[in-house]
């Protein structure tokens, strides 16, 4: 009989001990990661929330004008009518100032260059399309420059003002005139999500609009093209394929094509598309197409996932019935695996949506997002940019004005991004099997 | 099926009609990056005052750019390419094989860059590239020795300075402002102290000891400033021994809290860059092919729009955002007017 020592449940001994404290260092060492991810995530939120945040905010600047036939006509008269227009605001503003009692006079310069510069569009169209307003006292709404508006904030004080082109010391006198009348106000910058973008001396102007229907125009040739390829090479590879040295390279081939960076695609696209195609530079059509080619493998792989986790007792019903394969597989297994492949897609375009390098070889950086589309085959063929390249375009400007709306933008690409992952998920939720 | 049946063939006619859709009415640029923010104001305004629709201009670089204004002729071309350079003669061969002749060449103004410091500051009232590179680069000439920098203060390699601790704030390196910076101060400098000799003595190829030559000191003496000039005004007010580097306009609007130091003796002015005598500053152009006027609606008119004194005039928006206006603009529209190819 050999000698086995007496052990008992309730006595723990020293090997128990071991093998709980390695599996409590363990629990421990999961919840330590699990804080520093949430912490980069809770730091990187508040960063990017707190500098985004004020790009949805802009100073406006109320400023009356009693513009005349005579005004307008010499106006359009000039080579640069917007700079006449805004020009034809100092009157007012010299009355106002009278009026308050202040004795100081400001120029034109004052209002061209450093309380609303660039804003000389504004009314020239306001007036092209109410000229029954000619002659009227007007209104406008006008943003202010970057740094009035940031005096206005509180984030520019008084004794750090030098003067410059953009602003003189003086002009602040001007300002807390207006400040104490109530003409300058802060209001939510609906511009910075429908506008265009602006040149390089214009961030106040700067919108995000254009390029977010670029994105939308090239996530619809993504979505035309990537869903039914992708359905049906993975309908046939995984129903009706054989299975041979082929289909098993294909195969791998796909998997490969999945982690390829994604600048490749973009040279290719470059090559393709622009160079040898002759499609037009800087167009959502050909970003859409190399996204596209971006985008496929991961559709056919999510896609062959979910057809695989379709039960062969399905397949089998059909078939028994009397189905043919088509029909077996039409019938019922791609309705039961819709939400998968749904849900692929939408990943796959929320992917596609918030990639930039591909973009930035076949032209979609630079002042490309400066005008809408006029239509539906203009939104495909016209240069524009998509929200990625606009961001990089914007971070990459010296104002510092413009890497505020860079801020602005990524929160508005977050929030797409965001949502295309809810309407998966709620798919999911909602439509998915479990057998 | 019959949606996807209906969107495939809509996408078909999309890209068919592509095709007859690019009978484009928007004129396209694109190029250096340096002429982009000027190229970017004046496309603006050109869109806000003419009926004509706002130009696209993209960036990539003045090679990039004047390749592809060499890929040929047609709506698929961009027909202006910005430059930072003037057109190479390989590059007007590569044209003309395909078939892009008649190329003319407008130049915008000039880029000039100033070293200025503090009113009230120690005197930095002349430099050289030699000094520049000096109080700059990670390793200097001493004594026919390549070392590293030792120099702490201005006085430690020119007894005309004065005895100031070094401290530079100079463009970062996603300015267009630094290539001019690196190539026209910091690689002169390089060269005449002997250090790029003394770089290839040491073993360097001609390329590597090019490249090391552009380098600047990490020790914290030379601060790469990432925003505008203002950033920069800002930086030398809160150091009274800075020297900073600013555009020349934007130097001029600051004369009452800033000095502007001379280099290799020329003052910069307006005039001494224009002329080409004051050494760090290049001039801009853009390139118009001939052939796309009549075209391409628009293209005439935008570069005259571009050279309009209201415009490219020293009074105008591109000379508040930095460039040195051209004082020979007369010709350079009479040239446009008659659509005088090079």
């Amino acid at each position: 009989m050999t000698d086995t020592p007496k052990t008992s449940l309730l006595t723990v001994d020293a090997r128990t001990r071991k093998r709980n404290a390695a599996e409590k260092r363990f629990k421990a060492y999961g919840i330590v990661a699990i804080a520093i991810g949430l912490l980069f995530l809770v730091v990187l939120l508040t960063s990017i929330l707190r500098s985004g945040l004020p790009a949805f905010t802009t100073t406006v600047v109320a400023l009356e004008a009693t513009i005349t036939q005579e005004d307008v006509d010499a106006a359009e008269g000039q080579l640069l009518k917007t700079a006449a227009y805004e020009a034809l605001l100092v009157a007012k503003v010299n009355e106002f100032l009278v009026e308050r009692g202040s004795t100081i006079e400001v120029d034109e310069d004052f209002i061209t260059d450093r309380l609303v510069p660039k804003t000389g569009a504004t009314i020239r169209e306001f007036y092209k399309e109410n000229p029954d307003q000619i002659g009227q006292t007007v209104t406008f709404d006008l943003p202010a420059s970057t740094r009035i508006s940031r005096y206005f904030e509180g984030d520019l004080l008084r004794e750090d003002v030098t003067d410059s082109r953009f602003l003189e010391v003086a002009d602040l006198d001007v300002v807390d005139v207006m400040i104490d009348a109530g003409l300058i106000t802060t209001a939510f910058d609906w511009n910075f999500i429908t506008g265009t973008d602006t040149a390089v001396d214009n961030p106040g102007g700067a919108g995000i609009g254009a390029s977010v229907i670029g994105s939308f125009f090239m996530m619809i040739v993504v979505l035309l093209l990537a869903l039914p390829i992708g359905v049906a090479a993975s309908i046939y590879l995984e129903e009706f394929a054989p299975k041979n040295r082929l289909t098993d390279l294909i195969e791998v081939n796909i998997s490969n094509l999945a982690a390829v960076p994604s600048i490749v695609f973009g040279i290719l696209g470059l090559a393709v598309f622009i160079q040898f195609a002759h499609l037009p530079q800087s167009a959502p059509l050909v970003g859409g197409l190399v996204l596209t080619l971006m985008t496929l493998p991961t559709i056919i792989i999510s896609t062959r996932a979910s057809l695989k986790s379709v039960p062969p007792s399905i397949r089998d019903a059909a078939l028994g019935v009397g189905a043919s394969k088509m029909q077996a597989v039409f019938h019922h297994v791609l309705p039961l695996a819709m939400p998968g492949i749904l849900t692929g897609t939408i990943i796959g375009l929320a992917q596609a949506l918030g990639e930039t390098a591909p973009l930035l070889l076949i032209g979609m950086v630079g002042y490309v997002a400066r005008e809408y589309p006029d239509g539906i085959i203009s939104g495909f063929v016209d240069s524009n940019s998509a929200m990625p390249a606009q961001i990089y375009t914007w971070a990459a400007r010296a104002d510092t004005g413009f890497y505020e709306k860079a801020w602005g933008g990524i929160i508005v690409l977050l929030v797409f991004l965001l949502t295309m992952n809810l309407i998966a998920i709620l798919l999911r939720r909602r439509f998915e099997r479990r057998w | 099926m019959s949606f996807i049946k209906t969107a495939a063939s809509t996408l078909a006619i999309t890209a068919v009609t592509a095709t007859a859709a690019a009978a484009r009415d928007n004129v396209q640029v694109a190029g250096s990056s340096t002429v982009l923010p000027y190229a970017s104001i004046v496309a603006e305004a050109f869109g806000d005052n003419t009926d004509f629709p706002t130009p696209v201009v993209e960036s990539g670089g003045s090679s990039a750019g004047l390749a592809r204004f060499c890929e040929g002729i047609g709506e698929n071309t961009i027909d202006i390419a910005n430059a930072s350079r003037g057109i190479r003669a390989g590059e007007i061969e590569e044209c003309a094989a395909n078939g892009v002749t008649d190329i003319i060449e407008v130049r915008i103004g000039y880029d000039g860059i100033v070293f200025a410091s503090q009113i009230d500051g120690p005197d930095f009232s002349a430099f050289t590239p030699s000094d520049i590179f000096n109080a700059l680069a990670p390793q200097v000439m001493v004594d026919g020795e390549l070392v590293d920098n030792p120099h702490t203060q201005w006085s430690d390699f020119n007894a005309d300075l004065p005895a100031a601790d070094i401290l530079a704030f100079i463009p970062g390196t996603k300015h267009g402002t630094r290539e001019v910076f690196e190539e026209k101060v910091i690689a002169v400098g390089c060269e005449e102290t002997g250090a790029h000799d003394a770089m290839i003595a040491a073993g360097m190829s001609e390329d590597d000891a090019e490249d090391a030559c552009l380098a600047v000191r990490t020790d914290g003496l030379s601060v790469d400033i990432d925003g505008d000039y203002t950033e920069t005004l800002a930086s030398i007010d809160a150091n009274p021994n800075a020297v900073g580097v600013f555009g020349l306009a934007f130097y001029e609007n600051n004369t009452d809290t800033l000095k502007v130091a001379t280099m290799s003796g020329v003052e910069p002015t307006t005039e001494t860059i224009a002329a080409g005598d004051y050494p760090v500053s290049r001039p801009l152009y853009f390139y118009i092919k001939g052939a796309h006027i009549g075209v391409i609606p628009g293209l005439k008119e935008y570069a005259q729009f571009f050279m309009a004194d209201e415009l490219a005039g020293p009074d105008g928006p591109l000379a508040q955002y930095g460039l040195v206006s051209d004082p020979e603009l007369a010709a350079t529209q009479a040239m446009i007017e008659a659509e005088e190819a090079m």
